[in-house]
């Protein structure tokens, strides 16, 4: 009979090596390399209803396509936290065998020559747009697929206030406020803002970019090498209309709590005019708000002087991890060629949410029942009025924009102060990102 | 102290007289439970003392110690000197240490950090001794009362933040439906920057004073009746006993609760974020939002060198400030 002391030592002892093989068993990778059926995992591009859709979708029409081949999908967050999930996981050898991710500058801190599997030679690649390369390649090779549709920055519009009022798309900043304060005298809200959702506060600044360009196009190459700087023009002006709009009242009350789906649905609704945004969002008024979503137009961002340019930024991407090799490679190579065949593109159309501008990549087109917004898009690209986003244009984004925007923009600090803070942000990323020069 | 020879007191309540005790009857014990973090180092001979377990069964926990704390605590000294990608490291000395005092932000959430440990702090010291006072005395209902002072503290810190943001909504949030029915000022509680850090130091008060209560019933309870009994026959009043008795015999408790609740505050960070985030703009940052900031945007060894940082400013206060707490106890 055992005594009681001895059954809590036999005790003592089951628990200990229980809590070691729980250790242990996390350790250990499922390296299981057998020839014929393949499972490989694939991390949507976030934890939303739309993009875990998505990403389930294509792994079941891929599983249908290719039987012997098995996509396990997992979720990831969005935002900065989704960035350190990536980063740890490529550090550490776990990540999925296909990844989605954005494309530009946070691709380029995944610092992709170390961590990714070169596409370069795949036969999708003769199908991109040449912009679209730029931002999911470094100087050795292109490392991602498109996933999703291009989108613009600027301002989103409600076309039947617009229309009641007898007012004009502005071309000039001088014309938005003259218009906006005709729309405030009329009771409506003129210019949303939604701090509630803080990365909001970046429009102004960020959808100013392509009137930048057009100003001066060596200005991403100069702030890239620490030549050019946002205390002065012609960049300043994002920080100074941010400003303006609060000085002059043009805001809505609640403008420290809005969220962005909210402000969305008073756009929509008539309830407010302007929306400085990017058209990407319209998914969300096609789920709150269906019957208003053609309502909504867009136009660029407008400057102080000069013709109005629409800010471009580029489609999400796919990509592989080096530390995916084998079978698995090639089974993950097909699924990223599969996002972009016409079965994957018809999926990106329903599920990824809805289209809101052209696609990177050939074969993928708009359909006609796209909203509104993105032919007020297409207008631009007709005109050649057209220019990239910054982030796709250095590696450089300063992680704190958007709170200092969101100081300047609720009057605790001023438009140049607020340039100072962001200049040595810029500053602090790019020497972590270990940029000559800085 | 023997329990029984206990004159009987006239109270409202009817309940048994054990009902008082929260954690214990003995006195020595209560003194012990509410004194263990600012016990006086132990004296030498207690090392002396020969174990009654084999030294093997020490093993796993060090094992879990040295692996999950100590070579992460070496680790993360060694990258606050470091630039760190996670994927490489270049060693750059105390450049991030440079880099984050110069961060334009570090004064003011400093300042924000001192000030919402102070307030907290300070708060929770009043509030629960006078809430243990009431609770430990002959209310009506004081069980119920008990458990509702000390409900907040069994809710998750992300769940309160959440609930009050939703309840100060300066739009759409029920306190200011409340206030503007009556025709009050509506402020926005966590959207305006002068009131923020206030009002996540309010809802903190909220959910910590229940441990501080606690802690302060145990230290009251714990004192021994005749004192009271003899003050009263001697003719002291409510206040002259609170004054005299009660305040100065639960010096240990206080001192707990004063040490529990400032480096609490020091480094609080999930209030915060749940509720503004540091916000708006940078105007309710406190150190620990600043660091966790630094690791979001990818700076691992500016945040390193943030929470080393951290780690000196809590020891440089504590340190002292337990030293002084506890002699004044010894002093007793």
């Amino acid at each position: 009979m055992f005594s009681r002391r001895t059954t809590s030592r036999v005790v003592a002892a089951l628990g200990c090596v229980a809590l070691l093989g729980a250790a242990l068993a996390a350790c250990s990778s499922s390296a299981n390399s057998s020839s014929g059926p393949t499972t490989i995992s694939l991390m949507a591009g976030g934890n939303d209803p739309a993009a875990t859709k998505f990403a389930n979708d294509i792994a079941h029409a891929f599983h249908k396509a290719n039987p012997t081949i098995t996509v396990k999908v997992d979720t990831r967050p969005g935002g900065t936290d989704g960035d350190n999930l990536v980063k740890t996981r490529l550090s550490t050898g776990t990540m999925d065998d296909v990844f989605l991710y954005n494309t530009g500058s946070l691709f380029q801190a995944l610092h992709p020559d170390q961590t990714l599997q070169p596409l370069t030679d795949q036969p999708w690649v003769k199908d991109l747009t040449s912009d679209f390369k730029k931002t999911v390649s470094t100087s050795n090779g292109l490392y991602g697929a498109p996933n999703g549709s291009t989108f613009d920055g600027g301002i989103m519009y409600n076309k039947k206030v617009y229309a009641r009022l007898g007012l004009s798309v502005p071309t000039t900043w001088a014309q938005f406020i003259s218009n906006s304060q005709k729309i405030k005298a009329a009771g409506i809200i003129p210019v949303l803002a939604s701090y509630g959702d803080t990365w909001t506060s970046q429009l102004f600044v960020l959808a100013d970019f392509a009137n930048v360009s057009a100003q001066d196009p060596n200005w991403a190459t100069n702030y890239t090498h620490d030549k050019a700087k946002y205390v002065n023009p012609p960049a300043l002006a994002g920080f100074t209309h941010t400003e303006q709009i609060f000085d002059m009242g043009l805001m809505n009350k609640d403008y420290a709590s809005l969220t962005n789906v909210n402000a969305l649905k008073e756009l929509a609704t008539g309830q407010a005019a302007q929306y400085p945004m990017i058209t990407v969002v319209i998914s969300n008024v096609v789920q709150s708000n269906p019957s208003q979503v053609n309502d909504i137009g867009y136009f660029a961002m407008p400057p102080d002087s000069g013709d109005a340019h629409a800010t471009v930024w580029e489609a999400g991407g796919a990509y592989i991890p080096k530390s995916t090799t084998g079978a698995k490679l090639d089974a993950a190579k097909k699924l990223v060629a599969f996002i972009n065949s016409p079965t994957g593109c018809d999926i990106q159309k329903s599920s990824g949410g809805v289209p809101s501008g052209p696609f990177a990549i050939s074969t993928c087109t708009v359909p006609s029942n796209a909203p509104a917004l993105v032919a007020d898009e297409a207008k631009y690209q007709a005109d050649g009025k057209t220019g990239l986003a910054l982030e796709f244009l250095s590696p450089i984004k300063g992680p704190n924009l958007e709170k200092i925007l969101v100081q300047v923009g609720s009057g605790i600090t001023k438009a140049a102060a607020g340039a100072v803070l962001y200049d040595n942000d810029v500053k602090a990323e790019a020497q972590q990102l270990g940029l000559p020069g800085w | 102290m023997t329990r029984g020879h206990r004159p009987r007191v006239p109270r409202l309540s009817s309940e048994p007289d054990e009902e008082y005790i929260v954690s214990t009857t003995n006195t020595a014990a209560a003194n012990r439970a509410a004194d263990v973090i600012t016990e006086p180092r132990v004296s030498k001979n207690r090392r002396t003392i020969k174990s009654y377990y084999p030294r093997s069964f020490f093993i796993p926990t060090i094992v879990l110690y040295v692996v999950f704390f100590a070579i992460p605590s070496v680790a993360s000294f060694y990258f606050s000197l470091t630039r760190w990608s996670l994927f490489d490291s270049h060693f750059i000395g105390f450049g991030n240490f440079v880099e984050f005092f110069q961060n334009p932000q570090l004064y003011t959430s400093f300042i924000h950090t001192l000030l919402y440990g102070v307030i907290t702090s300070g708060a929770k010291v009043l509030i629960g001794f006078f809430l243990a006072v009431l609770l430990t005395g002959p209310v009506i209902g004081r069980g119920y009362l008990r458990a509702v002072v000390f409900f907040p503290v069994l809710v998750s810190t992300i769940g309160v933040g959440i609930m009050y943001k939703s309840l100060l909504d300066p739009f759409h949030g029920m306190v200011n439906a409340v206030l503007r029915f009556f025709g009050l000022p509506q402020p926005g509680w966590f959207t305006d920057p002068h009131l923020a850090i206030y009002t996540i130091a309010a809802v903190d008060i909220w959910k910590g004073v229940g441990i501080a209560t606690l802690i302060f019933m145990a230290g009251i309870v714990a004192i021994p009746r005749e004192y009271f009994e003899a003050a009263r026959i001697d003719g002291a009043g409510a206040w002259r006993i609170l004054r005299e008795i009660t305040i100065p015999l639960s010096r240990g408790a206080t001192a707990t609760v004063i040490i529990l609740s400032l480096i609490g505050g020091l480094r609080s960070f999930d209030i915060i974020w749940a509720t503004t985030g540091g916000g708006p703009g940078f105007t309710s940052d406190v150190i620990a939002s600043v660091i966790y900031k630094e690791y979001q945007a990818g700076f691992y060894g500016l945040s390193a060198a943030g929470n080393v940082v951290l780690f000196l400013v809590v020891t440089v206060i504590m340190v002292p400030l337990t030293y002084v707490l506890n002699r004044k106890q010894v002093q007793l």
